[in-house]
C-alpha cells in the first residue's frame, strides 16, 4: 500500500499514473449537466463540471461532485438475482443466475403474455428520461400498461400549463432571469433544472431584481429570497385567484398581448340550452381536423360594434362585456367570463385560506403589473406573425415564474396551475424576454397531437399497441375507456376517473393490480424506482401487498421484475433482480423525442459516453430491453425475417427511425451520411465520435428572430415545421378560457354525443372540467375531520439530495444523515414538544415516530421533512442500525393512494381528478410527544433482509480511505 | 504582500453544499488527501471536510431568515494557530499568505484547532493529524491546468459564483472590489486574527410603488367601458328642440 504525498504544495501531477479525461453527463439528478471524468489509473480521480457544456457552464453540485461514492458504493448490484423459492417477497433472499437464464426466463414468459393477454405486462419506471425507448418498448409488446414517475411527480405542472399556454417548465421551458425584474418562485425547495436554475438566479440577484419566493417553508433557494411568503399548502390557486382580479380590477393586464395571443377576445356562446354552451362561436364550421385551433372564431368589434372574425386586420376586439348575436344567440368575451370568475376571489378572501395578508396579496399583484408594464423590453428584432403582420421589434414585460411540486402535488392543483398560466398570460409574459421562454420541442398545439389507444380493439395479441401508451386527450373520444365508460389501463389513467392522466398513475399500479381492479396482471417491471419505500404512498400496506398471495397460495402480482443499480427497498421484492449500471458505464441519449436539455434559443440535446467499463456483470437497462425487444421480436428491434436488427443500444440510437426513413431518430444531431444534417436525415455510423467530440451535446441555435414569440411566429413554427417538430405551423393561441376543458364538461351534463361518463362521475367531471380555474379545497381535505387533524404535512428535498436515487451515498449521508420533523416554535409549544423530543405525527391513514426541530421558517399550520433521507433498516447497503433508519423516516405512511370512499367511486386514487397526479402534500396531521418510556427510534421499523449476493461486504466497512488510482480503497 | 482568500457571497449562496463535495472530491484524492471516513456506511458517520456549510435561522416567524453558511479556514494573516504549533508543521507561506499544515510533522496534538476560533481545522481522525483548506494549493499554481481552471476546486463548482477568490491585499483585484463595494467583512475581528476570507452580506432589493402607476389614463379598462346608450327610437333632445 503506497501512501499519499504528505507536502500539500507539490503539484498535482501524476508522473507515475495513467491519467485519462473524458466528457459524458451527469445523471446524480434529473439536470444532467455536462462534466469531465479524471480517471488515475482507471479510478474515479475527479468529476468536474465541463466549461463548455451550454447547461453548467463548468458548475456542479453537491451530487455531482460526489459521484465517486455512487460508481463505488457498496449497495451496487452486480449479479442478475432470482428470489430464492420458499422466501418470502421482501426478505431479500437471493441467488445469482446467470443474464441467460435472466433473459430466457423473462422470454418464455413474456412471449406467453404477449400471445394471450399483452395487458398482463405492466412496465413502470422511475426514471423518465428513458421514455422514449420504454414508450416504444411497451407500445411494440402491445400492453397499455406503461408509465413513468410522472403521475406521482409534477404532471399537473406539465398538464396545467400545457393545456395553457403549450409549454410548461422543466426543460420544457423557465423563466428568462437574465432579463427578468422581478421573479416569484412558487412551491420550489430545489429545482429540477438544478445548476441552470442556481446560475441564472445568482445573475438575476446580482442585476438587481427582486425574488420573491411563495412557500410554506423557508429552504433552499427561498433562504436568498429577498421576501418570503409564507402560505398554506394547497392554497396556492386562491393566491393566483385573488391576483388575477386585483389586477384586471387595477387595469394592469396587457391587453394588447390578450387581443392578439390569447383567446381572451372570443366569443363564447352563453345560451345554457345549446349543446354548444361554453363553446366558442365559430363562424364556419368545417370539421377541424388536426390538433390545432383553426381560427374561426368570432370577436366583437369595438369601432362596428358587431361580431367580425377573429384577427380581421385592424379590428380591436372587446374584451369585457356581454352580446347578442343576430340570431340571438347570448355570447360574451372569454375574458369576460375571467373576470366574472376571479370577481369574487378578493385578496380578503384569499387572505383567510392562503394565511397571507390581503395587503400583501394587494402588493405582490401591483408590484407584478407595474413592473410588466412600465419596465418593458424592446430588443430590435424584427419577426413575423403567423397572421403576417411584420414587427420591428420583440417587446419582452419583465416579471417571470417558476414553479415545481409545491404547487404541483395537490389535488387541486391542476387548476392552480391553470391560474398561475393565466396570471404569467394576462402579465403579457409568454415566450418574450423577461417572462417565460419555451425550449424545443415546445411550444407544442393545445393540446399536444400525440394519443392513446381508445379501446379495447387497440390491444391485440401479439400485435403493437394502436395509438401512443401516453398521450394528450383534446376531447372524451380520446379517452382510453371501453364502452361503459370504464377504464382500459390497470392505472386507470385517460378512464373517467383522471381523464387527463398524461403522465400515467404509476402511484396506483400496485395497488390495482394487487387488487385486481380493473384486473389482475401476470407480470410487472418496475425499472428504477422504489415502489416499497418513498417512491409509494402507503408504504407499508403496498410492501404488504406485493407480498400478498390469493387463497391458492399465489402471489397476486404473480411476477416482479426489478431493475435497479443498487440494492433498493424495492429490490428486496422482486422475484428477478436485473442489475443496472450506474451512469459513469452506460450509453445514453438525452433525446428530443423525450425530455432533452433545450436551451432558450434553441434544441440541444446530448448523450451519455461510458468512461467506465460496467461492474461486475451489470448491464444497460437499454441493453436489457434491446435484447428482449429481439427475443420476442417486437417489429421495431427485427427485421422482416424476424432477425434481430440492432447489435446493441448505440447501434439502435444510430439507426432507429421513427418510422421507415422518417429521418427520425433518437439523436438530433449529425444526422445524415457524413453528420451534415441536423433534427432530420438519415442515420450517420459516426454519429456517437461526432457526440463524443462535441462535448456530449448538440445545439442549434435559431436565428434571434425565431427566438421569442414562439407560438405565434411564423418563422418560427414554419422552421418547426420543416424540421417535423411539430405537424403544422399554426398559431398556438393561449388558452385563457379552455374548450378543451369544457367539452368534457359537456359529456358530464350529457350535452354531447360522444364518449359519456359514468353516472357516478358525472358530478366530479362537471365539477373539476371547468373551463375557467376556480378555487376547491383539496379532497383528501374535504375528507378528513380537521378539527383532529388540523396540519398539513409536506416534504421537501434538501439541495444535496434532490432526485438523488441513491441516497446513502458517503459523502452526500454526512450532510443528511437523518431528518427531523420541522414544526413552528410555536405550534410545537402549544403541543407541548420540546426541541429534538421524540414525537407523533399522525393522520386519518397511519403514524409516524420520529423527532422534532422547532423552526421559524416554516408556516405555523404546516409540519414538514426531507423526504427519502429515511431507509428501511438493511437497505442500501447501510448498516442495520444506521441513522438513515432508526432516526429517519419516511411521511409516506401517513399518505393513503386511495380517497376515503365516496359517491363518487369506492377507490378513487388520491389524486388531481383532472391529470391523476398524486396528491402528496394534501395529508392532514396532528401532533402529540412520544411517551418517557417510548424507544428513542422512529417508527415503523422494518426487519432487516439478507444480504444481496453481488453487493460489497462494505457492512462492517469502519474506514473509507478514498484515495484514487492508489489502491487505498481496497 | 499576497494573501490569496476566499470572498463569499451570501447573497447568493443558495447551501447547495457543491463547495462541500467539491472540495472533498478534489482534495482526498490529491496531496492533502486522503479524505477519511469514520463509519461510512454505519451509525453516525463523521468524516473530513475541508469546507462545511451551516445552515441556521434568524428572526421570528414570519420575519425569518434562513442563511446558508459555508466556512473553511479563512487564512488570517495573524493565523493563531500558527504560534501554538510546537513542531512547526503548521505555517503560513510569505508568498500567497496560504496557512498550511506539513502532515509530516504534525504530531496530532490538536493545539492548533484548540487555538483557531472559528473551528476550521479537523483532525483526520485515521491519519491522526490536522487537516485543512489548503486553497487547493495543489491546484491554483499547476501549469498542467487551463489558466481558468487554476482556482480552488470550491470556486470553480460553484453553481451561483458565491465563491471569489483573489488578492486581498491587491486594491485591483476583484475580491478587493467586491469586499468594498458590497459591504464585505470579516468574522470575529475582536480577535485580531485578521481573516483573509470575508464574507458579503445578504442585500435586499425593494420595488416601490408610486401611487399614480395604479391610476394612470392610459388604463385599458377605459377601452371596455360601455357607458349605458338609450335606444335609438327613444326621443333625444335632438328630436324636439327647434332653435
Amino acid at each position: 500500500m503506497s501512501q499519499p504525498v504528505h507536502n500539500p504544495t507539490s503539484k498535482a501531477t501524476d508522473e507515475n499514473s495513467r491519467i485519462e479525461t473524458k466528457n459524458t453527463t451527469c445523471y446524480m439528478c434529473a439536470c444532467r449537466c455536462g462534466i469531465r471524468v479524471t480517471l488515475r489509473d482507471g479510478e474515479v480521480r475527479y468529476i468536474q463540471g465541463n466549461p463548455e457544456h451550454p447547461l453548467n457552464k463548468g458548475v456542479i453540485c453537491a451530487k455531482g461532485a460526489s459521484g465517486i461514492m455512487k460508481q463505488y458504493s457498496p449497495a451496487r448490484l452486480t449479479k442478475p438475482l432470482m428470489r430464492k423459492p420458499g422466501s418470502d417477497r421482501g426478505d431479500n433472499d437471493f441467488e445469482e443466475i446467470s443474464w441467460e437464464k435472466a433473459f430466457s426466463v423473462m422470454e418464455e414468459r413474456l412471449a406467453n403474455i404477449r400471445a394471450t393477454d399483452p395487458k398482463k405486462f405492466a412496465l413502470f419506471t422511475g426514471r423518465d428520461q428513458m421514455q422514449a425507448l420504454t414508450g416504444l418498448f411497451a407500445k411494440q409488446f402491445g400492453t397499455p400498461n406503461y408509465a413513468a414517475h410522472g403521475g406521482f411527480c409534477s404532471v399537473n405542472m406539465a398538464a396545467g400549463m400545457i393545456y395553457t399556454i403549450g409549454g410548461s417548465f422543466w426543460e420544457f421551458g423557465g423563466p428568462d432571469l437574465d432579463r427578468s425584474k422581478l421573479f416569484i418562485m412558487i412551491g420550489t425547495a430545489e429545482d429540477h433544472h438544478s445548476n441552470p436554475m442556481k446560475i441564472a438566479l445568482a445573475n438575476f440577484k446580482r442585476n438587481g431584481g427582486k425574488f420573491i419566493a411563495i412557500n410554506p417553508v423557508r429552504s433552499g433557494y427561498a433562504g436568498i429570497a429577498d421576501e418570503w411568503v409564507p402560505i398554506k399548502p394547497g392554497t396556492d390557486g386562491a393566491l393566483f385567484l385573488a391576483m388575477i382580479n386585483e389586477i384586471i380590477k387595477q387595469g394592469l393586464y396587457d391587453r394588447d398581448f390578450l387581443v392578439k395571443y390569447t383567446n381572451s377576445a372570443e366569443l363564447v356562446n352563453m345560451d345554457e340550452k345549446s349543446t354548444e354552451h361554453g363553446m366558442f362561436v365559430r363562424f364556419e364550421v368545417p370539421k377541424e381536423e388536426g390538433c390545432f385551433d383553426a381560427q374561426n372564431k368570432l370577436w366583437w368589434d369595438r369601432e362596428l360594434n358587431k361580431p367580425i372574425s377573429m384577427h380581421t386586420n385592424g379590428s380591436d376586439p372587446y374584451l369585457l362585456g356581454e352580446f347578442e348575436l343576430d340570431d340571438g344567440t347570448p355570447v360574451k368575451p372569454a375574458f369576460q367570463l375571467l373576470e366574472e370568475r376571479v370577481k369574487d376571489y378578493t385578496p380578503e378572501w384569499a387572505s383567510d385560506i392562503t394565511g397571507i395578508p390581503a395587503e400583501t396579496i394587494k402588493r405582490l399583484a401591483y408590484e407584478m403589473g407595474i413592473t410588466a408594464r412600465d419596465e418593458k423590453i424592446e430588443l430590435p428584432i424584427s419577426w413575423t406573425d403567423t397572421w403576417g403582420n411584420e414587427h420591428d421589434h420583440i417587446t419582452g414585460n419583465p416579471v417571470s415564474f417558476h414553479a415545481m411540486r409545491g404547487l404541483a402535488a395537490h389535488s387541486n392543483g391542476f387548476q392552480s396551475i391553470r391560474a398561475l398560466s393565466i396570471l404569467m398570460s394576462i402579465l403579457g409574459t409568454i415566450d418574450r424576454p423577461g417572462g417565460f421562454r419555451h425550449k424545443a420541442p415546445f411550444p407544442r398545439p393545445i393540446p399536444p397531437c400525440a394519443k392513446t389507444a381508445t379501446s379495447w380493439d387497440d390491444i391485440q395479441p401479439n400485435t403493437p399497441l394502436n395509438g401512443m401508451p401516453l398521450g394528450w386527450p383534446a376531447d372524451p373520444d380520446d379517452l382510453f375507456v371501453d364502452d361503459d365508460g370504464q377504464p382500459i389501463r390497470l392505472d386507470k389513467a385517460f378512464s373517467w376517473e383522471h381523464p387527463l392522466a398524461v403522465h400515467g398513475m404509476m402511484q396506483n399500479a400496485i395497488t390495482n393490480a394487487w387488487r385486481g381492479d380493473p384486473y389482475s396482471i401476470d407480470t410487472m417491471m418496475i425499472f428504477m424506482s422504489n415502489m416499497a419505500w418513498n417512491s409509494t404512498m402507503n408504504t407499508e400496506s403496498v410492501r404488504d401487498m406485493l407480498n400478498d398471495k390469493d387463497e391458492e397460495g399465489e402471489y397476486k402480482i404473480p411476477f416482479l421484475i426489478v431493475c435497479d443499480a443498487f440494492e433498493s427497498e424495492m429490490v428486496a421484492f422482486a422475484d428477478l433482480v436485473l442489475p443496472d449500471t450506474t451512469y459513469l458505464e452506460r450509453h445514453d441519449v438525452m433525446s428530443m423525442l423525450d425530455r432533452p436539455i433545450s436551451e432558450f434559443d434553441g434544441p440541444v440535446d446530448s448523450v451519455r459516453i461510458p468512461v467506465l467499463p460496467p461492474t461486475g456483470e451489470c448491464k444497460p437497462f437499454q441493453e436489457v430491453l434491446i435484447e428482449i425487444g429481439s427475443r420476442l421480436k417486437l417489429p421495431a428491434f427485427v427485421d422482416e425475417q424476424g432477425k434481430r436488427k440492432y447489435r446493441d443500444y448505440p447501434d439502435f440510437i444510430i439507426n432507429y427511425q421513427t418510422a421507415p426513413d422518417s429521418g427520425i431518430g433518437f439523436l438530433a444531431g449529425w444526422r445524415g451520411k457524413g453528420g451534415e444534417k441536423f433534427m432530420k436525415g438519415e442515420p450517420n455510423p459516426n454519429q456517437w465520435e461526432m457526440y463524443e467530440k462535441n462535448n456530449c451535446v448538440y445545439q442549434h441555435e435559431l436565428p434571434k428572430s425565431y427566438q421569442y414569440m414562439r407560438n405565434w411566429n411564423q418563422g418560427y413554427l414554419e422552421w418547426a415545421k420543416r424540421h417535423s417538430l411539430t405537424r403544422y405551423a399554426e398559431p398556438i393561441n393561449i388558452h385563457i378560457y379552455s374548450e378543451v376543458l369544457q367539452k368534457f364538461r359537456l359529456a358530464a351534463q350529457g350535452k354531447s354525443d360522444g364518449k359519456q361518463p359514468p353516472d357516478h362521475l358525472r358530478d366530479r367531471i362537471n365539477t373539476h372540467f371547468d373551463p375557467l380555474p376556480f378555487y376547491s379545497d383539496t379532497l383528501e381535505a374535504q375528507q378528513t375531520d380537521l378539527r383532529q387533524y388540523p396540519l398539513n404535512a409536506i416534504t421537501q428535498r434538501p439541495m444535496a439530495m434532490y432526485h438523488s436515487w441513491d441516497s446513502q451515498n458517503a459523502w452526500l449521508r454526512q450532510i443528511h444523515t437523518h431528518n427531523y420533523l420541522y414544526v413552528n416554535t410555536k405550534t410545537a409549544e402549544a403541543a407541548g414538544i420540546a426541541d429534538g423530543q421524540w414525537m407523533w405525527v399522525a393522520s386519518m391513514h397511519g403514524k409516524v415516530r420520529c423527532m422534532c426541530r422547532h423552526s421559524e421558517a416554516v408556516e405555523p399550520g404546516t409540519v414538514w421533512t426531507w423526504n427519502a433521507i429515511g431507509k428501511a433498516s438493511g437497505a442500501w447497503g447501510l448498516k442495520d442500525r444506521a441513522n438513515e433508519s432508526k432516526k429517519g423516516f419516511l411521511l409516506n405512511h401517513l399518505i393513503s393512494e386511495e380517497l376515503p370512499p365516496s359517491e363518487a367511486g369506492q377507490h378513487l386514487s388520491n389524486s388531481d381528478p383532472v391529470t391523476g397526479q398524486a396528491g402528496w402534500y394534501d395529508v392532514r396531521v396532528k401532533i402529540y410527544p412520544a411517551a418517557a418510556d417510548e424507544p428513542e427510534e422512529t417508527s415503523p421499523q422494518f426487519k432487516a433482509g439478507a444480504v444481496t449476493p453481488g453487493t460489497r461486504p462494505a457492512r462492517g466497512l469502519r474506514w473509507l480511505k478514498y484515495f484514487a488510482g492508489k489502491n487505498y480503497n481496497k | 504582500m499576497t494573501q490569496l482568500a476566499l470572498v463569499i457571497d451570501l447573497n447568493v449562496c443558495v447551501g447547495c453544499h457543491a463547495c462541500v463535495t467539491s472540495c472533498k472530491e478534489w482534495n482526498t484524492s490529491g496531496n492533502a488527501g486522503f479524505m477519511s471516513d469514520f463509519n461510512p456506511y454505519d451509525e453516525d458517520p463523521t468524516g473530513t471536510f475541508f469546507n462545511r456549510v451551516q445552515t441556521f435561522e434568524i428572526g421570528e416567524y414570519p420575519n425569518t431568515q434562513t442563511v446558508h453558511f459555508p466556512k473553511s479556514c479563512l487564512h488570517c494573516e495573524e493565523p493563531p494557530c500558527v504560534p501554538v504549533c510546537p513542531t512547526g508543521a503548521s505555517y503560513k507561506r510569505e508568498e500567497d499568505g496560504i496557512v498550511l499544515v506539513d502532515y509530516d510533522k504534525c504530531i496530532g496534538c490538536k493545539y492548533c484547532s484548540w487555538a483557531c476560533p472559528y473551528g476550521a481545522r479537523e483532525l483526520d481522525a485515521n491519519q491522526k493529524v490536522m487537516k485543512k483548506c489548503t486553497l487547493c494549493v495543489d491546484r491554483i499554481y499547476d501549469e498542467t491546468l487551463p489558466e481558468s481552471e487554476r482556482k480552488p476546486a470550491c470556486v470553480l463548482a460553484c453553481p451561483t459564483s458565491a465563491r471569489l477568490f483573489g488578492d486581498v491585499n491587491d486594491p485591483e483585484s476583484n475580491v478587493s472590489e467586491q469586499i468594498r463595494d458590497n459591504g464585505g467583512y470579516q468574522l470575529m475581528p475582536e480577535w485580531g486574527t485578521k481573516p483573509a476570507n470575508h464574507y458579503l452580506p445578504r442585500r435586499k432589493a425593494k420595488i416601490t410603488i408610486h401611487h399614480d402607476e395604479l391610476t394612470r389614463v392610459d388604463n385599458p379598462l377605459n377601452k371596455e367601458r360601455q357607458l349605458p346608450m338609450p335606444d335609438e327610437d327613444e326621443q333625444t333632445l335632438d328630436d324636439i328642440m327647434s332653435w
